[in-house]
């Protein structure tokens, strides 16, 4: 079996940031990865906002990301790794060539956070194409420039789904309304105020969705304001934020440091890469 | 497509694939006509996904017949078709004191019905079996013979066997009239004319208005929605057994049990609605659903929900199936296949291929079968990813070469819920939010586009 000092689980902001910090100390870690492609969400963040922690500058997510592969270049970075579970301190590890067992000394878990999707919310109606979260819209226009829809509804108002918005706008899309449970938006000011002046996008607070309709595709979906009931008009639904830690690792309670979003409250991506760090500065000296 | 075939099958439920198998390998020339992109888009797209024993089926019925046939034939070529059998063993628990005086007369049916190793489970045995399950539970009536299936692999094993024998499945084939002349049917279909020396009815939902091509029909579906709430993988380790409700006549109880994909689901809700395309869950439902499993497994507090979906299950006025043959008019009936068909699908092709035989002349000397075993999706059997590979779907473990062989041969995918089906991928707890980008531009690869 193969032994390592130390394992980070997940490749973005938090996992590489740990690994090179242990490296500049003197301590070999390994990072797996389960993607093909290392870098973690800020891969398919198309806007600008990355990188001012890090490396002083302003740069889009992927290019953010790239800079985070580069910066990993002499680290054991290992892509296409997906670890399978975790028993005392051995981990079960599946690559290209099939599942072996690997033992590490001290176990980092950075596996990040994802998005609630519709079903976890219990949101009612049929099944049709173009129901997504913003994670997956972000995949489908900057990963594979793909247009899911034209005019789609934005559930929820924190700062990611402003980025869903951006998301729209970089493919000429223009979000019919966005809408918000709560009285008032969840992302600090001026948000509501940018949605609506900068963005076209009216902010609807106060309103529940209460199901999607359409038979294919997405035909409209149906709301409630004020004990009304209303139905909009749309063909796509993006669920925004309402983030849940992929913590599917942590079932069994192995003994992990955590590092970056898994911890469950959502960070930036450079706090990420800092706490990263942290814990790398920790894990050196013994007291994590 | 104007082509003289001996079998016509309309829909291609797991009900319809079953009879173009029995009849495909009988060496007759079949088709079978679906409305949908893809097979398995209608009724058996939303059941739970059990095989089911018959303990409780009406006494005589044709329905559990056809269960218990089904049920015997599924055993015996599971291994050649590389299908599913978790086996897991039925409770039916009783809940109430009121409830518990009726698991006599459970144990009595089913010992009637032919399901002799059903046997009463007092609470001590009970917390032993299911140590999990909320100390409500009073007492139980076990059934050994319930086991965890899967509702896609088995259907689909079905069309690729027939497919090896010859037959023809044509998608987007809604059939919208026929004419029955000089002792052959030339049906309409979106997918043009077909015709054949006989025609089958498995549509279904559709059943009734299909139905009428042939006589005014007998019996009148009205969809019985079925909703559900799948909870994530950690929690198949809180139940062994699937807990059925004791039946009672003023509230219909629903279903705890495991998915042979290693999840645990609650449901199926059983409510008449007049849709019978679209089924459509709803908030206030789900949440009840999801309370009620806490309910029964209070350990559930605490793990997510992976999936919701809802079924139409095709219920007529009538409590049995309505098979029967139209000797003037070569026609067979399929109607009413409620909730039992991925279990009975089997038998009622062996007693549709009967029917066949006494009215329409004798099946020809059969061939050698010719086995086609598909792709293993559940947990329990090993998988793909198991030998290596890339992973294209984290959460389902699915592999981008499942997904590739999905889309190709010679029954690929027909459109994205096809895919998922087949596949998996996308169906586990974050539903698409690493994966589907990829997946679309797999299946986009592969089908030029066509989606």
């Amino acid at each position: 079996m193969e032994q390592r000092d130390v394992v980070i689980i997940g490749g973005g902001p938090a996992g590489l940031s740990a690994a090179r910090r242990l490296s500049e100390l003197g301590i070999a870690a390994t990072v797996l990865e389960r993607e093909q492609q290392a870098g973690g969400a800020p891969r398919h963040c198309g806007h600008l906002g990355f990188g001012w922690e890090s490396h002083r500058r302003i740069w889009t997510g992927p290019r953010f990301a790239e800079r985070l592969r580069t910066d990993s270049a002499n680290l054991d970075l290992r892509t296409g790794h997906t670890v399978l579970g975790i028993d005392g301190n051995v981990l079960r590890v599946l690559n290209q060539r099939g599942i072996s067992e690997m033992a590490a000394g001290k176990i980092i878990l950075a596996t990040g956070t994802r998005e609630t999707p519709r079903s976890a919310r219990l949101v009612g109606g049929s099944r049709p194409r173009g129901v997504m979260t913003t994670g997956a819209l972000q995949a489908h226009v900057y990963l594979q420039n793909f247009k899911p829809f034209e005019r789609p509804v934005i559930i929820g108002s924190e700062w990611v789904s402003f980025s869903a918005i951006l998301t729209c706008r970089h493919i000429g899309v223009r979000p019919v309304a966005m809408i918000e449970a709560k009285d008032r938006i969840s992302a600090p000011r001026p948000g509501g105020l940018l949605a609506r002046l900068i963005y076209g996008v009216p902010v609807w607070t106060g309103t529940r969705l209460i199901a999607i309709d359409g038979r294919t595709g997405v035909e409209a979906v149906e709301i409630e304001r004020h004990g009304r009931h209303a139905r909009i008009a749309c063909d796509g639904v993006i669920f925004t934020g309402e983030w849940a830690p992929e913590a599917a690792l942590l079932v069994n309670r192995p003994k992990v440091t955590l590092a970056g979003n898994v911890h469950g409250d959502l960070k930036t991506s450079g706090a990420c890469w800092r706490e990263g760090r942290a814990i790398a500065e920790q894990v050196a000296r013994g007291q994590a | 497509m104007q082509r003289g075939f001996d079998i016509a099958v309309i829909g291609g439920g797991v009900v319809g694939l079953a009879i173009l198998r029995r009849f495909a390998m009988s060496g007759l020339s079949c088709v079978l006509l679906e409305r949908g992109a893809d097979i398995l888009s209608g009724a058996s797209k939303g059941n739970s996904g059990l095989l089911h024993t018959g303990f409780d089926a009406p006494a005589g019925s044709l329905e559990l017949a056809c269960i218990r046939a089904g049920y015997a034939e599924y055993i015996d070529i599971r291994g050649r078709l590389n299908l599913p059998l978790v086996k897991s063993s039925a409770l039916v628990v009783a809940w109430s004191e009121e409830e518990r005086t009726k698991l006599a007369g459970i144990v009595a049916k089913a010992h009637a019905n032919g399901v002799e190793d059903v046997r009463p489970v007092e609470s001590d045995e009970l917390r032993r079996l299911e140590p999990r399950l909320s100390p409500a539970a009073k007492a139980a009536v076990l059934v050994p013979g319930e086991h965890i299936i899967d509702p896609w692999s088995a259907p689909l094993a079905y069309a690729h066997q027939a497919l090896a024998h010859g037959a023809v499945i044509l998608r987007d084939a809604e059939v919208t009239g026929g004419e029955f002349a000089q002792g052959a049917w030339r049906l309409a279909s979106k997918a043009g004319p077909v015709s054949a020396r006989a025609v089958i009815n498995a549509a279904g939902n559709f059943g009734d208005l299909v139905e009428a091509i042939a006589r005014p029909p007998p019996f009148t579906i009205t969809p019985r929605r079925g909703q559900f709430v799948v909870f994530d993988k950690p929690a198949s380790q809180l139940v062994t057994a699937i807990i059925l409700p004791v039946p009672s006549d003023r509230t219909k109880g629903v279903v705890l049990f495991r998915t042979a994909y290693g999840n645990l689901a609650i449901g199926p809700t059983a409510e008449d609605v007049p849709e019978r395309e679209v089924a459509a869950t709803d908030t206030a439902t789900l949440e009840r659903l999801k309370a009620r499993a806490l309910e029964m497994a209070p350990s559930l507090s605490g793990i997510g929900v992976s999936a919701i979906y809802a079924g139409l299950r095709p219920a007529t006025e009538h409590k049995d199936y309505v098979i029967e043959a139209l000797p003037g008019r070569s026609w067979i009936t399929v109607g009413g296949i409620r909730s039992t068909g991925l279990t009975a699908s089997l038998g009622i092709a062996r007693h549709v291929a009967g029917l066949y035989a006494s009215h329409f002349g004798a099946l020809p000397s059969q061939p050698d079968p010719i086995w086609t075993p598909v792709p293993n999706l559940t947990e329990e059997r090993p998988r793909p990813y198991m030998q290596g590979g890339e992973i294209a779907c984290h959460c389902e473990r699915v592999t981008r070469g499942e997904i590739e062989r999905a889309l190709e041969g010679p029954l690929p995918a027909g459109d994205l819920g096809g895919l998922r089906r087949r596949t998996r991928a996308m169906m586990g707890r974050c539903q698409g939010f690493s994966c589907s980008a990829h997946v679309e531009k797999l299946f986009r690869e592969k089908t030029r586009g066509a989606a």
